[in-house]
C-alpha cells in the first residue's frame, strides 16, 4: 500500500507549565457560554456508552441542546456495560502510597510511553472525581464492614487502587450515566435517536456540522445538523471477528468520519487480553473475557512439557510451570495485559498449551480456595464463575479454567489534541473512539476511568470553548446533500451486487487474517501478505457480498455488509501502520524488535511519535506528532 | 445435533405473524442458542430468503438486548440466565424449538422477535435516578454506607432491563423491573432525598405504559437471568404507599 508523509503535527494545544497547573490553566482559558446562550446551541453525540452517556448527560445539565444516538434499541445497552472488572482512581483510600503522580507514571509507563504526558496527567487527576460522582449517583461499589469502599489491585500496578461493584463494574457505572441521560430526556435538554446508525458527518465550511443516520426500524435515511458533533462510538476490535466486543461494535463512524478529514492514530495499538474463554468451535461468534481481577489471586500455570495430557489435577507442583510468577518475580501474575499475552502465546508455540487444540492456559484458583476458603472466592468471583461454568459446561471450583489471551481493545482511534478535538473542527472524539491516552497498552481498569473522564468533565468544558463562538448559522444544503447521496449510494451499491457470500463470511475471514497476520506477533513478512490480501478479498466483497432484503425495512445483513465494508479498509490502515512502525511497544510485538529474553523492545529514536494517518484517495498521507516525557523518564519496561 | 424450529415471523408492527419450521443441521452441543440462529440465518440469507431478526449485541450475558420465548419460557429452561448464554448442550438431539418474541402489549413487535421495549426507558425517566449533576458531588467517603445495605443494593442493581419479568408475568407486569431501581436507590443514604417522588412516579409511569399488576405470582423472579428477588416488588409498594399517604 502506498502512503506519503506529510507535515509533522507541531502543536496538540496542551498548555505549557508545571504537568500539574495544565488541566487548571486550561480550564480557566476556556471561553464560557452564558446560560441563555447554551440554549441555541445543538450539539450530536454518537454512541451511549461510558463516555457518550455520561457526555450527553452532562451537556443536557449544563444547558445545550442535545441529540443523542445509539444503534442499540437503549442507550442502557452500549458494551462500556460489559466491562467486569472496575475503575481506577488515585484516591489513596488505602493510604498505601498511591497518589495523582503515580497513577500518572504507571499509566505513562504501562502505555510504554507513547501517550502524552499532559493527557495522562489530566487524566489522573480527573479519577478522583469520577468516583465521588459515581457514589453520588448511587452506583453501588464494593465496600468494607466499616462502610468505606473497597478496592482492589490490578495489573501494572503495585497499590490498591482500583474500585469496583463486583464483577459488574462497567455496568454499575453505565446505568449511572445512563440513568443522569435518562432524567436529562426527561427533563427536555436531551433527544434520543435509539436504533439509529450513523453513516457519514456532514462537513461545511470547514467545520463538523451534523450527520446522516439510518433510522435501523424503517431504514429512512436523516440528516441532523447540529454546531458540533461528538463521536463516542467505541472502538474497533471486531475488525478481527472474534473479539470480547458485542456484536453490533464497529468502525463506521470513525472510519467515516476519517474519510472526511480526520486523521486516524496509531491504528495498530490492539490490546490482546490475556484472560478470555478459549474459542470452542469454528460457528464461534464472540469471545468472552474472564476479568484480569481474577489474576489477584488465580495462579496462570501450564505443565512443564510439552504434552502432558493428564488432567490438571493429576500433574504433581513440581511438573507445574507457574511461567508468569517464574519470569516477573515482582508483579507475577500481574504483570501488565500484553506482557501477560504474550507470555501465554509462547507456552502455547513451545507446545506446553492445555486444552483442544493446545490454545489455552490454566488459570487456577485452587490455592485461593485453600487460603481463603470457598465462600470467600465465591464472594469475590461468583459471578465469573458462573459465566465460564455457563460458557464451557466446566467447574472452576473443582478444575482450573482454561484462559486464551482474545482481542479486548483499541488503542488507537481517532486523532484528538489536548481538547478531545479531532482535525476536523467541531469534531470532537471521547471515549475508545479517540487515540489519545493508553498509548500503546492499556492497563487494566482505565478504560472506564478514561471514558468517564472525558464525558462528565474533560469534554464540557473544551467543548464549551469551541461552542462559545457559535452559533454557527445555516448549514448549506449542498454538504447535507452531498453527505447523504454518498451513503444512499453505498447502502445501494451494496444491495444491488447479490452475490453469494454473506457479509459474515467474509467478516470472519478478515477477521482470521488479521489474528494470523496482525495479532499478538506481527512480521515485515506477515503484514506484507496482509497488505496483499485484504485488497483481494475487499475486492471479492464488493463482487461477491448477498445481501438480502431491503433499505427500506429493518435489516441486519444489510447493517452488518456495510460495517464490514469498513472494516476492510481500516484493516489495511492497521497493516501499514503496523510494517512502518518496525519496533515493539505495549500491544505491537513486532518479532524482529525483541530483547535477549523474547521482551518487547521500543525504538524510541525513530519511533517516539503517534503516527497520525490522513485519509486520501491517492493512498494515506503520514503526519507524526513527537512524544516528549519532561516527567517520567523513558525507560525499557520491567516488571521481573 | 438436529433440529426442528419452529419460529415467529412477522414482517413488521401491524403485519400479521406466524409460525414457520426450519430443520438446523449439524448443530454441536457447545454452540449457544444464538449461533445456532446465526447458523439457520447465514443459510436463509444465501436461500434468497429473510433471515429472522432478533435482538442482540454483547452475547456474554449483561447488556440485556437478546430475549425470546422458548418452548414457552423466556430466555429458556435454564434458570438465571439470558438467551445468549444459554448453550445447546442443554437440548436433546433431534428436539423441536419453539421461539417466540416477548409477548406484551407494552411491548410491540417491531420484526419477526424484535421488540420495542422503550417504555422501560420511560420508567427510567420518571424518577429512576438520583439528581446529582456531573461536578458537584461530595467526596465518596463523605457518606459511609452498610455494607449489607450496599450488597442489597448491588443484588437490585444488578438488572439487565432484557424485559423477561414482563413476558413471563401472566398480567405483564413490570413491577419486578421498575422495583429493582427503586429498591437499588432506597437502601443507599444517596437515593433518600427523592425516594417517596421516585416511587410515586416510577410506578404512575408503568401504569401508564400499560403494564399489568402485580399478582404475585413470581414468575418473573423465576425467569430472571439475574435472579432479581421478588421482595424489592414489597419495597416498591412500601415506598409507593409511603409517598400516597403524604
Amino acid at each position: 500500500m502506498k502512503y506519503t508523509e506529510g507535515p509533522e503535527i507541531k502543536d496538540a494545544k496542551a498548555p505549557s507549565g508545571p504537568i500539574e497547573e495544565r488541566w487548571e490553566k486550561r480550564k480557566f482559558a476556556a471561553k464560557l457560554v452564558n446560560p441563555a446562550n447554551k440554549r441555541k446551541l445543538n450539539v450530536i453525540v454518537v454512541g451511549t456508552g461510558l463516555a457518550g452517556g455520561s457526555a450527553a448527560a452532562t451537556l443536557g445539565e449544563l444547558g445545550y441542546n442535545v441529540k443523542s444516538f445509539c444503534y442499540q434499541d437503549t442507550p442502557r445497552r452500549a458494551h462500556s456495560i460489559a466491562a467486569q472488572g472496575g475503575i481506577n482512581a488515585a484516591k489513596n483510600y488505602r493510604g498505601d502510597g498511591d497518589s495523582i503522580y503515580r497513577l500518572f507514571y504507571d499509566t505513562v509507563k504501562g502505555g510504554d510511553f507513547r501517550a502524552r504526558e499532559s493527557n495522562v496527567y489530566r487524566l489522573a487527576q480527573v479519577s478522583v472525581n469520577i468516583i465521588d460522582q459515581a457514589v453520588a449517583q448511587g452506583v453501588p461499589f464494593a465496600r468494607e464492614y466499616g462502610g468505606l469502599l473497597d478496592t482492589r489491585s490490578f495489573g501494572g500496578a503495585q497499590v490498591s487502587r482500583t474500585f469496583y461493584a463486583r464483577g459488574q463494574t462497567g455496568q454499575q457505572l453505565l446505568l449511572g450515566a445512563y440513568q443522569a441521560l435518562e432524567r436529562q430526556i426527561a427533563a427536555g435538554t436531551v433527544e434520543m435517536f435509539t436504533r439509529h446508525e450513523m453513516l457519514d458527518v456532514i462537513v461545511a465550511d470547514g467545520r463538523a456540522r451534523g450527520i446522516i443516520v439510518r433510522d435501523m426500524v424503517t431504514g429512512e435515511i436523516e440528516r441532523h445538523v447540529a454546531d458540533a458533533v461528538v463521536l463516542a462510538s467505541g472502538g474497533y476490535g471486531n475488525v478481527f471477528f472474534l473479539s470480547t466486543n458485542a456484536k453490533g461494535c464497529n468502525t463506521t463512524a470513525i472510519w467515516r468520519a476519517h474519510e472526511r478529514g480526520a486523521y486516524f492514530a496509531n491504528p495498530c495499538y490492539t490490546q490482546i487480553h490475556p484472560t478470555c474463554i478459549p474459542v470452542s468451535g469454528e460457528y464461534q461468534s464472540k469471545l468472552t473475557l474472564m476479568s484480569e481481577s481474577l489474576r489477584n489471586d488465580g495462579r496462570v500455570w501450564v505443565p512443564l512439557v510439552g504434552g502432558d495430557s493428564r488432567a490438571p489435577g493429576d500433574i504433581p507442583e513440581d511438573e507445574r510451570d507457574y511461567y508468569l510468577e517464574r519470569i516477573y518475580p515482582a508483579f507475577g501474575n500481574l504483570v501488565p495485559r500484553d506482557i501477560a499475552s504474550r507470555a501465554a502465546k509462547n507456552v502455547c508455540d513451545e507446545g506446553r498449551g492445555v486444552g483442544p487444540g493446545g490454545l489455552g492456559v490454566y488459570l487456577d484458583f485452587a490455592d485461593a480456595i485453600n487460603r481463603l476458603g470457598r465462600d470467600a472466592v465465591e464472594k469475590k468471583y461468583g459471578n465469573l464463575f458462573e459465566m465460564y461454568e455457563r460458557i464451557t459446561g466446566e467447574n472452576p471450583y473443582e478444575a482450573p479454567m482454561r484462559i486464551y489471551p482474545a482481542v479486548h481493545y483499541t488503542m488507537g482511534g481517532l486523532w484528538v489534541d489536548y481538547d478531545l478535538q479531532s482535525t476536523i473542527p467541531g469534531l470532537f472524539v471521547i471515549g475508545e473512539a479517540n487515540f489519545s491516552d493508553h498509548g500503546a497498552n492499556r492497563l487494566g481498569a482505565s478504560a472506564l476511568m478514561q471514558g468517564l473522564a472525558d464525558g462528565y468533565f474533560v469534554l464540557p468544558t473544551t467543548l464549551g470553548d469551541y461552542l462559545a463562538a457559535g452559533p454557527f448559522g445555516e448549514v448549506s444544503e449542498d454538504a447535507v446533500a452531498e453527505a447523504e447521496i454518498k451513503v444512499r449510494t453505498k447502502i445501494d451499491r451494496l444491495l444491488a451486487v447479490n452475490g453469494t457470500r454473506t457479509p459474515d463470511s467474509f467478516h470472519r475471514e478478515l477477521g482470521k487474517l488479521m489474528w494470523d497476520y496482525c495479532g499478538m506477533e506481527r512480521t515485515e513478512e506477515s503484514l506484507r501478505k496482509a497488505l496483499e490480501r485484504i485488497p483481494e478479498l475487499r475486492e471479492e466483497f464488493w463482487r461477491d457480498v448477498k445481501v438480502s432484503g431491503t433499505a427500506e425495512e429493518l435489516n441486519q445483513v444489510l447493517e452488518k455488509a456495510g460495517r464490514v465494508a469498513d472494516f476492510f479498509d481500516l484493516a489495511e490502515l492497521m497493516c501499514l501502520d503496523a510494517l512502518i512502525r518496525t519496533e515493539s511497544c505495549g500491544g505491537h510485538f513486532r518479532a524482529e524488535s525483541q530483547d535477549a529474553d523474547g521482551e518487547a523492545l521500543r525504538d524510541d529514536e525513530h519511533f517516539a511519535h503517534v503516527s497520525a494517518w490522513e485519509f486520501s484517495e491517492d493512498g494515506p498521507v503520514l503526519h507524526k506528532e513527537a512524544l516528549e516525557y519532561e516527567y517520567v523518564k523513558m525507560t525499557q519496561r520491567s516488571y521481573k | 445435533m438436529n433440529l426442528t424450529l419452529k419460529v415467529w415471523r412477522q414482517s413488521g408492527p401491524s403485519a400479521p405473524g406466524k409460525m414457520a419450521t426450519y430443520r438446523v443441521e449439524d448443530v454441536s452441543p457447545d454452540m449457544s442458542f444464538l449461533e445456532m440462529l446465526d447458523v439457520l440465518n447465514e443459510r436463509l440469507i444465501l436461500s434468497g430468503d429473510d433471515p429472522v431478526a432478533f435482538d442482540h449485541d454483547c452475547r456474554e450475558g449483561i447488556c440485556g438486548m437478546c430475549g425470546m420465548v422458548i418452548n414457552g419460557v423466556a430466555h429458556g429452561e435454564q434458570r438465571a440466565t439470558t438467551t445468549c448464554q444459554l448453550h445447546m448442550r442443554h437440548f436433546e438431539d433431534g428436539a423441536t424449538i419453539t421461539i417466540e418474541p416477548w409477548r406484551a402489549a407494552p411491548f410491540p413487535v417491531v420484526k419477526d422477535l424484535v421488540v420495542d421495549r422503550s417504555a422501560f426507558d420511560r420508567i427510567i425517566q420518571a424518577g429512576g435516578f438520583v439528581s446529582v449533576p456531573a461536578g458537584s458531588a461530595p467526596d465518596a467517603h463523605s457518606i459511609p454506607v452498610r455494607k449489607e445495605d450496599a450488597d442489597d443494593a448491588f443484588d437490585a442493581a444488578t438488572c439487565i432491563g432484557c424485559g423477561a419479568c414482563v413476558a413471563a408475568c401472566p398480567n405483564g407486569s413490570a413491577s419486578l423491573f421498575t422495583a429493582a431501581k427503586i429498591t437499588h436507590l432506597s437502601l443507599l443514604p444517596q437515593g433518600q432525598p427523592e425516594r417517596l417522588t421516585r416511587a410515586k412516579a416510577m410506578v404512575d409511569q408503568m401504569d401508564a405504559e400499560g403494564f399489568g399488576g402485580c399478582t404475585n405470582t413470581g414468575e418473573c423472579t423465576a425467569v430472571c437471568p439475574k435472579g432479581i428477588p421478588l421482595d424489592t416488588i414489597a419495597q416498591m409498594n412500601s415506598d409507593y404507599l409511603k409517598a400516597n399517604a403524604k
